[in-house]
């Protein structure tokens, strides 16, 4: 019987599936961090329940963490509690921690992979929506709230629905200045915000495949934009040589018996999906969001909608959107003066990020009236930048090379955009208020950004390179 | 958690597609280590004007005194985006039970259902006919039957109009008894054991 990539690693995942309800799912990795777990804990002890298998749990601080003096206590008395809370809980549980100084520490989508945790064929889960990163590995990787981290926490199963399947066939190549950020954002531009709910996404085609697994993870990442379950890509050549010698890679024989397993994770030729969908490369022009969810997306040549483009009853919510934007219907977006710039985020914040924009950036100045803010995802990413003299580069152009955390993708920490003041990111959601109250967010990939971050207004990057 | 069983209320209309999480409890929110307290955020930034509690904007609904009642209405892909808890915390704490809309984001479904606020699913069609009517008249009434798996709208000038919702089985002998899927995975930990050994010693 021929079977997809999904269904290779969910079914020998299953423990009992219950008659008109869900299948008990076996969670191989964990991880925690210190916003979505504290109840989770209190939840275990009000049981007076352990840790269920704590070494299959792994736990960092990335969410409200600050960007700046990471060597001093946080300030923010909140933050300072649930961070020291986190602490406490895994000391006490027997959970690894990879908190504030750690060498470590980063944000969860960002450190699983780059330390050889994320393998191919496991599930994983995270009270954090961007889970869906690690599936760029051949993995089932998902998003879960407080509650299921309890459930995980205390059995290492989850009660799970198996989704339909999607799957998305990019093919062709890309055109110049257009990276696998754009990928996702035209294809969420196509299906809208809700397009793939239910779904357990798979990308495949030629222009998939032909992406390094840190352009690949950007789009798992932003599976849930689009409403998906999950998000995967088959894991071959490029995946295995990503992950061979990280930390906590398989090594010796044990490598030679997974690479063997992993080699048979892919979606056999006959197998079917309840949705397939074809995009061809070439089609997709750097993109830009003109609203407030990932969905409403445009090349940058591009206009916005017109209001007779809309359907009568999504009018209302549209222009809601634009006027909370400060936006027109049909207008362009190009030349839009921007006033933040923020590359960073489990989107865009690993090295090859940092080395893309430092490329492009090296010897140009940052406009005068802009604020440029680079946070890399983990301590690795941000010690390597400094090995390779990146932030130098970003020095004199003028940008801010911060410390690793979430940052201003969610405003939970002490960077949020003003209110009023446009910023152009290369994070995931662009949600009303997702950068501080009343910010305005324009999302999109690390070159388009930077490219603002030059001119001080949205910029089509292909006419700077 | 206490059991659902059948719900009569007036309802809360909020008429917007794809309300995110972020609209129902800004990040800024989710510093708290406990479940409580998260209903005084709800919707915080449609609620104030620029956050301030002393200026309440009065075009959202939560400050129209029309409308209140432990059902609250929702659009299409209600709960999208993050996959923060505190949102069905926040809706819960502040007093509804019931979701309705007519397509519920993944995540927030599944949390919603953890804390036992049920998310009904209703036609596009069946979801306009209560924002009329609601809007005709802010009284108007909905019962939510779980055992029935119905919802009614108790149309003031006019026959009720009924409809049937879906849930699984599992899920509703839970909410109906008031069971936690925690309750059952802890059932299972010798089938989950067992399960582990036999992986390892076949190596999958």
């Amino acid at each position: 019987m021929p079977k997809t990539l999904f269904e290779k690693i969910w079914d020998p995942h299953v423990i009992k599936t219950i008659p008109d309800g869900p299948s008990i799912l076996y969670i191989d990795k964990h991880f925690i961090h210190e916003v979505t777990s504290p109840q989770a804990f209190k939840g275990l002890e009000q049981r007076g329940l352990n840790v269920f298998r704590p070494d299959q749990v792994v736990a960092t601080a990335d969410h409200n963490v600050p960007t700046l003096n990471q060597h001093l206590p946080i300030k923010e008395e909140l933050s300072r509690i649930q961070v020291d809370t986190l602490q406490r809980n895994c000391s006490k549980f027997g959970i690894e921690l990879y908190g504030l100084g750690h060498p470590f520490q980063g944000i969860v989508p960002v450190i699983g992979p780059e330390l050889g945790i994320t393998q191919p064929g496991m599930t994983i889960v995270c009270g954090d929506s961007h889970t869906s990163t690690h599936g760029a590995f051949g993995t089932i990787a998902f998003g879960i709230g407080t509650s299921e981290v309890e459930m995980a926490l205390a059995t290492q199963c989850l009660m799970q629905h198996r989704p339909k399947l999607m799957r998305i066939n990019v093919q062709g190549k890309l055109n110049k200045g257009v990276l696998s950020k754009d990928i996702i954002l035209y294809i969420i531009s196509r299906i809208s915000a809700s397009g793939a709910t239910g779904f357990a996404v798979e990308y495949a085609g030629t222009a998939i495949r032909a992406l390094s697994m840190e352009a690949r993870m950007t789009i798992c990442n932003m599976s849930i934009e689009m409403g998906a379950r999950c998000g995967m890509i088959a894991p071959d050549e490029i995946t295995f040589n990503y992950i061979k010698g990280r930390p906590f890679a398989p090594r010796g024989e044990d490598w030679t018996k997974a690479l063997a397993t992993w080699k048979t994770l892919f979606t056999d030729e006959a197998a079917k999906f309840d949705r397939e969908l074809y995009i061809d490369a070439s089609d997709i022009e750097p993109m830009i969001t003109y609203g407030t969810n990932p969905g409403m997306g445009i090349g940058i040549s591009g206009n916005i909608p017109g209001m007779h483009e809309i359907e009568e009853k999504e009018k209302s919510s549209f222009e809601k959107s634009l006027r909370y934007m400060g936006l027109e219907a049909g207008a362009g977006i190009k030349g839009k003066k921007v006033d933040y710039v923020f590359i960073g985020s489990c989107t865009n914040s690993r090295i090859e990020d940092l080395r893309m924009v430092a490329a492009f950036v090296k010897g140009k100045q940052k406009a005068a009236d802009v604020q440029v803010w680079i946070v890399p995802g983990s301590k690795q990413v941000e010690q390597q930048a400094r090995a390779e003299g990146i932030d130098k580069i970003f020095a004199d152009a003028g940008f801010l090379l911060r410390q690793p955390g979430c940052s201003a993708c969610l405003g939970m920490n002490e960077d949020k955009i003003p209110a009023g003041k446009y910023c152009i990111s290369t994070s995931n959601r662009n949600f009303e208020g997702r950068q501080g109250p009343n910010a305005r967010t324009f999302l999109a990939s690390p070159l388009t950004a930077a490219a603002a971050a030059i001119t001080g207004s949205v910029s089509d990057v292909r006419e700077m390179m | 958690m206490n059991a659902i069983t059948t719900i009569t209320s007036t309802t809360v209309p909020l008429n917007a597609e794809n309300v995110d999480t972020d609209q129902i409890i800004p990040a800024r929110f989710l510093k708290a280590t406990s479940r409580e307290g998260f209903g005084k955020n709800l919707f915080r930034d449609w609620r104030y004007e620029n956050d301030d509690e002393s200026t309440p904007r009065n075009d959202f609904v939560l400050n129209d005194p029309a409308f209140h009642g432990r059902i609250l209405v929702g659009a299409k892909n209600f709960g999208c985006g993050s996959s923060r808890e505190h949102a069905a915390w926040a809706i819960k704490d502040y007093g509804f039970d019931v979701v309705v809309s007519s397509f519920f984001a993944d995540i927030f479904k599944n949390n919603a259902l953890n804390n036992f606020l049920l998310p009904v699913t209703v036609s596009e069609t069946f979801l306009s006919e209560i924002f009329k009517a609601i809007k005709s008249d802010p009284s108007t009434t909905c019962t939510v039957d779980l055992a029935a798996q119905s919802i009614t709208l108790n149309k003031k000038n006019g026959p009720a109009l009924s409809e049937k919702f879906e849930i699984n089985h599992y899920k509703k002998t839970c909410l109906l008894n008031g069971y936690d899927d925690i309750d059952y995975l802890l059932s299972m930990k010798e089938e989950i054991a067992a399960f582990e050994n036999k992986r390892i010693t076949s190596n999958i």
